[in-house]
């Protein structure tokens, strides 16, 4: 069986008795080869493929030289497609584009063409802007504020809205919505049982019960140290930033440990001043979505 | 070192040398440590330190021992058996860091631990890919490319010790790469990863592999060079230019971790997808189809069914592989001549991908009967008709309308995945299963039942892999190009991820399906090793060099005619 080539001699061809194929008459650790010519149907595929890729060549830009490419008898170019798609969206969009231009964010609210019309633009801006931090229906989470509620930290108008939305929350932006609660514990303005005290306090605000003792303790830490921001009846103020403590929406938890938190280190997140980002009417489209959706203030 | 198995032979003239090598590593590494600018690359050091000294110890004693012996009659089996059980090992570590990752994409909140940033996906996912390209794909090449060379050249391993350099070199590369990504060290280029540092002791190591290679090849004793062998070359020279090309970097300091790339902009993205679509067809496909071509004749006993179509394929691979890359931008700022020309290649390259695939089957005509009865041989032909999938989806995926489908979603990680698990991993098994009982000396695997659960357990891990990310691919690719008809977008990002929960769980239970397969066969092989009744005395895989290579497999070299 074995089809041995000698180094000086001529290799022993041999025929393969299953196949009825010659070896080539080579052997390597036992493994011979036989001379079976190319399958046709490989060749002839393989013969198409480089026709298809010539008549590509022919049809498409393709093949560089010193002055630029070839640009191939269809002269198709993405970036000119893409003009092309942008263009007719723009044209597809012009009456609505204008209207949402010239119109305040009040004629919006009151045209119900032009309002279905932000709500959509606003939906998909919404979506693929906020979503990440707000949730995906605007309902937020611990430390990102609730979007579908009648509690509003910087006001609920569609004219607050669009603002806040333009120059964002402590984004460094000149015109930002700007308020910063001190961290009473961390940097050591309050002793840790005064911390402990005004917890039970703002407990006690928000109408829950409370250690009495606790509470009676805090009241003159509350008028010093928090009143001036969240009013004397902890009502919050709108033009700070400052929360009601006395409802039930609490942007960093509701708990006695999430308070404590909050007290102690005066936590304040950031939003980023969209007015760098979104053009003007997709910035009105969207302070409508979500003015809409919430029921606006 | 009596994993070198020379029992007789000459006194090694390369062990002082590379403890002179040794030595000089680790000062450059102490030194390396003392001034380091940043903690990763003094950490880095410190691991390149350990290994020289340790290196250099193991050399002392060997040297002092005189037991380095290189005896040019036996085959260099030692460093194979060697290479073995680093893929076993690798595998099993990077399989799990993939169910890992593929855990986290199902449930984001599971494993985020606060403070434990080393668990992060964005870290370990370089941790998974490198782990079974590299350190499994990679030492499962350096274990078979030394074995296949050797017994088709009828000779021993060129390089006195350099192969032992050449493996444990490519161990340290392998920690210093994963110790990088964990700890926040990357160029951030796909599958090139690791920093300069550590591209460049690759690039020694690399060299070094080369030499041995080449040597083995010039001092052959058969009149030609065996296909296989072409495939291991082409593998070899081409990662080299690859590895080397897209890692050029300029470090911001000889003693700091940080490099910047010598490319910018759309030209370092055009080179990275020229190396990571190569680093695919010269690492993943090129030697492993060299696997097949000795292991497949081999165990089915039967000749390689043409050798013209081996010729024709193997250089139009090599020659139209290489064009392909721009495919990964399509659509993208990369100028359009150079997409079409990504795209067209990559369409002629079907037929030659699967000239390899039609050699490996049409070899098991007269043999299909082991289909039934033999479930390596099985193995081996299940990675080569996954093989055959993943090269022809390649180039439909290739094509311009089908890529604005499926670019950036999951197809193309079911598409990855089908030929990494089912072609590179099946072809590998296959390897490994036959060459433990010719390297350990035994009669055969332990169990032939453990190999069919490994077969099956694997294949219904793949199909749960492959069909989970087409069905999340094309949903979340149908979700991202539909619009409204006043051209707003229909979904949103955050939703396609959402709508794609279960696939993402049957992707992970595909994958965990697949760590099991490996894990039954680390145990078949442990089981194999270590039971002196398997053993033979006479072995049918010669270890001594035999005139004639008669017999299936030889550990001894053929002595050579007079």
């Amino acid at each position: 069986m074995t089809a041995e080539s000698d180094k000086h001699g001529a290799p022993q061809i041999e025929k393969d008795p299953v196949t009825g194929t010659d070896t080539t008459g080579h052997e390597w650790d036992g493994i011979r080869e036989l001379n079976t010519p190319l399958p046709r149907w490989w060749l002839y595929i393989f013969y198409a493929t480089i026709v298809v890729a010539i008549v590509y060549w022919v049809l498409m830009p393709a093949w560089p030289g010193l002055h630029g490419a070839t640009t191939g008898v269809l002269h198709q170019s993405d970036r000119a497609n893409v003009e092309v798609e942008v263009g007719k969206l723009k044209a597809m969009r012009a009456t609505e584009t204008a209207a949402l231009g010239g119109s305040s964010l009040q004629q919006i609210v009151h045209d119900p063409a032009l309002q279905r019309y932000a709500l959509s633009l606003g939906a998909a801006t919404f979506g693929e802007n906020c979503a990440a931090c707000h949730g995906q229906s605007g309902t937020g989470s611990k430390g990102y504020a609730n979007l579908r509620d009648d509690v509003w930290l910087w006001g609920g108008s569609l004219e607050q809205i669009q603002q806040t939305i333009l120059h964002g929350v402590r984004s460094g932006d000149p015109e930002a919505r700007l308020s910063q609660m001190p961290s009473f514990g961390r940097d050591a303005i309050l002793k840790p049982e005064q911390v402990s005290d005004l917890t039970e306090y703002v407990v006690h605000l928000s109408h829950r019960p409370a250690d009495a003792a606790a509470v009676a303790r805090a009241e003159p830490l509350f008028k010093d140290n928090c009143a001036t921001c969240h009013g004397p009846a902890g009502l919050g103020d709108q033009s700070r930033g400052a929360p009601n403590l006395t409802d039930a929406e609490w942007l960093y938890g509701s708990d006695r440990q999430s308070i404590h938190d909050q007290i102690w280190n005066g936590r304040g997140g950031v939003m980023p001043a969209w007015g760098k980002r979104l053009d003007p009417n997709t910035i009105k489209a969207l302070a409508v979505y979500v003015y809409v959706n919430s029921g606006g203030q | 070192m009596t994993a070198i198995d020379s029992r007789t032979g000459e006194t090694s003239g390369a062990a002082k040398w590379l403890l002179i090598f040794a030595g000089v590593g680790a000062l450059v590494a102490l030194l390396g440590a003392a001034f380091a600018h940043d903690t990763p690359f003094q950490t880095a050091c410190f691991i390149g330190l350990s290994a020289f000294i340790l290196g250099a110890a193991i050399l002392t004693i060997g040297i002092a021992n005189n037991s380095f012996r290189i005896d040019q009659t036996y085959y260099q089996d030692g460093v194979i058996r060697a290479g073995v059980i680093a893929s076993l090992f690798w595998g099993v570590v990077g399989m799990l860091v993939g169910v890992v990752i593929a855990s986290q994409l199902a449930w984001p909140s599971l494993f985020y631990i606060p403070g434990q940033e080393w668990l992060n996906f964005g870290r370990i996912r370089p941790v998974h890919t490198s782990a079974v390209i590299f350190a499994f794909g990679g030492n499962v090449l350096l274990a078979t490319s030394f074995y296949v060379v050797q017994r088709t050249c009828k000779a021993r391993l060129f390089g006195d010790m350099l192969p032992w350099f050449v493996f444990w070199g490519y161990q340290l590369f392998i920690v210093l790469a994963a110790t990088g990504y964990v700890t926040g060290v990357t160029q951030g280029k796909e599958y090139a990863e690791p920093e300069w540092y550590t591209d460049l002791w690759l690039t020694i190591v690399w060299v070094a592999y080369l030499i041995v290679f080449l040597g083995t090849l010039w001092k052959r004793k058969e009149p030609h060079i065996y296909v296989a062998n072409w495939f291991f070359l082409a593998f070899i020279v081409t990662i080299a230019v690859l590895h080397i090309t897209n890692n050029l970097a300029m470090p911001v300091s000889l003693l700091g971790s940080k490099s910047y790339g010598a490319f910018a902009g759309v030209q370092e993205s055009l080179i990275q997808w020229w190396y990571g679509h190569n680093a695919v067809g010269f690492f993943l496909t090129v030697p492993f189809l060299a696997i097949m071509y000795y292991f497949i004749p081999k165990r089915a006993e039967r000749p390689i069914y043409s050798y013209q179509l081996s010729i024709i394929h193997f250089w139009a691979l090599s020659f139209i592989y290489i064009w392909a890359g721009p495919h990964h931008l399509l659509y993208t700022a990369l100028p359009q001549w150079a997409q079409t020309l990504g795209v067209t290649f990559s369409i002629m390259l079907w037929m030659p991908s699967w000239g390899g695939m039609i050699n490996g089957l049409m070899t098991l005509s007269g043999a299909w009967d082991k289909l039934r009865t033999d479930p390596v041989i099985r193995m081996m032909v299940m990675a080569l008709a996954f093989y055959g999938m993943s090269t022809f989806e390649g180039p439909v995926l290739a094509i311009r309308e089908v890529n604005a489908l499926s670019h950036y979603t999951d197809w193309t990680i079911g598409h990855v995945h089908s030929g990494a698990l089912g072609w590179v991993g099946f072809i590998s098994f296959g390897a490994l299963y036959c060459m433990v009982p010719w390297l350990w000396k035994k009669k055969a695997m332990y169990s032939n039942a453990l190999i069919e659960w490994h077969f099956w357990i694997a294949t219904i891990g793949i199909l749960l892999y492959i069909v989970s990310m087409w069905v999340s691919g094309i949903t979340e690719g149908l979700m991202w190009r539909e619009y409204t008809r006043q051209g707003f977008l229909a979904h949103t990002f955050v939703e396609s991820v959402s709508a794609k929960h279960i696939e993402y769980v049957v992707r992970m239970f595909g994958g965990l399906l697949y760590l099991s397969g490996v894990l039954i066969m680390v145990f078949n092989v442990w089981k194999t090793i270590r039971s002196p009744q398997l053993s033979i005395t006479t072995s049918t895989t010669p270890t001594i060099i035999s005139p004639t290579g008669n017999a299936a497999t030889a550990t001894v070299l053929p002595a050579a005619t007079a």
